[in-house]
């Protein structure tokens, strides 16, 4: 059967390999050619494992063959190039990790893998997860695919463009403040970042400790519950990942939202915010409340400290987090060093970009002798304020409904000298992120000139089914005039 | 805590990237002091708040103490992480010379 690689879902993809339709192996090869064809425009690879995703779709044809298909069996997924892979590389897009081959599976990669997802390649994401855009990978331009002047997001951006492109089914992304949700917006596909502790982050190269969490990246919500029920699961190698039974996401999924109650956040309306977004979610709203939901108004008031907030708590746990990167152990080392410390500072110098560096000096400072308590301690305590703000939402509400950026995708380079202005357009999806709690963006619309909308459904934390099930209604109530 | 700082109330990126481990040409050091003075003073926006009486919270979900059995596991294959390592020898990284 001919393939439509640019709307095949996960599911129907099982569906069609379960009955005979194609192989796994014949959708490696269209995906092949599909990014041979496409990729050098969009650039939403860093790197394609061809011939070890023919491999491993055959032996997935195989198990299938032999009755034993495990729950993923022969879908090709593109991974952020930030999780390790054993014995491929793991750049997170910087030059300092150049040489690095995992030596490794992530545990969320081993998860896919036990159930027969095939890898097919390494995807462009800012480095290491430090961006908005995209633009800050030292290796190359990620473009949207709905609108090659755009930037995709990021800092999956990579993962969302391959998605949305039509160069892979799925993708894993990463989001520490918005970075799977935002792109899924500029995009048009759908992003889940989890709860905080719903995945295991081994094998994940740490951004912000507190804050990163791994999520899968898709073209349906049903899709994001598939891949989200083989992500989730305590793991030993992760003391922060929690023993929570994974619920059946996607056979929990309904068509109509009856008995739930939504919020809509007062404080989800800024300065700046194009007209277009705010009419698309107002749209959503409607729709949902059509499904049988209960809309009701919520306060967060602590919203407008959130960015602040983020960017001192992220940028000192990524201070910690990149000192490991000293050219001792794995990746770049510059020459010419005299002892150690001329060693650590030539490397480092020479391996990170100009955003990570920045991200290194602040983080470095909030935690400096004489400003810690001002900046890191006193961003803490805002922290606990931003949660209870949520708590106190989610006592009344199953989830609430947001936009996920304050404008669609902006142009390349648009905001690449001004590294405050990129920082703003974090400020819908860092809460999440501050407070531990799930988040989905969902295609709500298009702005002029074909630009994706992006609704965001927060939930309380180890409620992913709850947004699931929102996403997945809205979804089928809206129609799939945005796939595609 | 450098003379700058404690004059300013600003940020010395110069003093700052030496803390980091960071070598900067003048350039750098140019742009980044514009830079994130403005985005320190942004994040200052914080200090309008009262936070008398708050706990920090320094991890989003109340967990503390994660035990594990103590058992020896296989870990990962020495010779393989070396593989990785931009100078090494006899199992061990090489590095510059640290003391005379």
């Amino acid at each position: 059967m001919k393939l439509n690689l640019s709307t095949l879902t996960v599911s129907d993809a099982l569906a069609h390999m379960a009955s005979g339709d194609f192989k796994s192996i014949d959708l490696v090869e269209a995906l092949g050619a599909a990014i041979a064809v496409r990729d050098g425009e969009l650039g939403a690879y860093v790197s394609v494992d061809l011939a070890g995703a023919r491999a491993e779709a055959e032996a997935a044809d195989r198990a299938r063959a032999a009755g034993k298909a495990g729950r993923l069996c022969g879908i090709p997924i593109a991974i952020k190039d930030v999780l390790n892979v054993r014995g491929q590389p793991c750049t997170c897009a910087s030059k300092i990790l150049d040489g690095y081959v995992a030596p490794y599976d992530a545990t969320a990669i081993a998860r896919l893998r036990a159930e027969g997802a095939v890898f097919l390649g390494r995807t462009n994401m800012d480095e290491f997860a430090m961006g908005g855009s995209t633009e800050n990978s030292a290796i190359k331009r990620t473009r949207n695919p709905r609108a090659l002047d755009r930037v995709p997001g990021g800092s999956s951006g990579g993962s969302a463009a391959a998605v949305a492109g039509g160069l892979a089914l799925a993708a894993l992304g990463t989001d520490t403040g918005g970075s799977i949700r935002q792109p899924a917006a500029f995009c048009g596909c759908v992003g889940l970042k989890p709860s905080y502790g719903r995945v295991s982050r081994y094998g994940l190269t740490a951004f912000a400790s507190s804050l990163d969490q791994i999520g899968p990246m898709t073209r349906t919500v049903r899709d994001a519950a598939l891949l989200q029920e083989v992500l989730s699961g305590a793991d030993p190698m992760d003391a922060t990942c929690v023993e929570t039974p994974v619920p059946p996401y996607a056979a929990q999924l309904t068509e109509d939202l009856r008995g739930m109650t939504l919020g809509v956040p007062a404080e989800y309306v800024v300065e700046g915010m194009d007209p277009a977004v705010a009419q698309a979610v107002q749209h959503a709203v409607e729709r949902c409340r059509d499904l049988g939901a209960r809309i009701v108004e919520v306060k967060l008031p602590h919203t407008m400290f959130a960015i602040a907030t983020y960017y001192i708590i992220g940028t000192a746990e990524a201070s910690a987090n990149l000192a490991r990167f000293d050219g001792v152990r794995y990746g770049l080392r510059a020459t010419g060093a005299t002892d150690p410390l001329d060693m650590y500072k030539r490397t480092r110098a020479a391996g990170f970009g100009p955003e990570v560096k920045r991200r290194i000096i602040l983080g470095t400072y909030v935690l400096s002798s004489g400003y810690h308590d001002a900046y890191y301690l006193k961003a803490q305590k805002v922290r606990t304020l931003i949660r209870r703000d949520f708590e106190q939402a989610f006592a009344s509400c199953d989830a609430l409904l947001t936009p996920c950026t304050p404008t669609p995708a902006f142009r390349m380079g648009e905001k690449t000298q001004d590294p405050l202005q990129m920082y703003l357009g974090d400020i819908f999806t860092v809460t999440a992120n501050l407070a531990g709690i799930c988040g989905l963006s969902v295609p709500c619309g298009v702005a002029p000139g074909g630009l994706p909308i992006g609704l965001q459904i927060l939930g309380p934390a180890m409620k992913e089914e709850n947004i699931l099930r929102v996403g997945h209604a809205y979804e089928v109530a809206r129609g799939d005039q945005w796939l595609g | 805590m450098s003379e700058k700082q404690a004059q300013t109330g600003g940020i010395d990126v110069r003093y700052v990237a030496n803390l980091a481990r960071l070598a900067l040409t003048e350039e750098e050091i140019a742009t980044f002091q514009g830079q994130l003075s403005q985005i320190v003073e942004y994040v200052q926006a914080i200090d309008r708040l009262d936070v008398t009486g708050i706990e920090p919270t320094s991890h989003a979900l109340p967990r503390y103490n994660v035990f594990r059995a103590d058992e020896v596991r296989p870990s990962l294959d020495r010779d393989t992480v070396l593989r990785n390592a931009p100078s090494s020898r006899d199992g061990q990284f090489i590095v510059p010379k640290i003391v005379e």
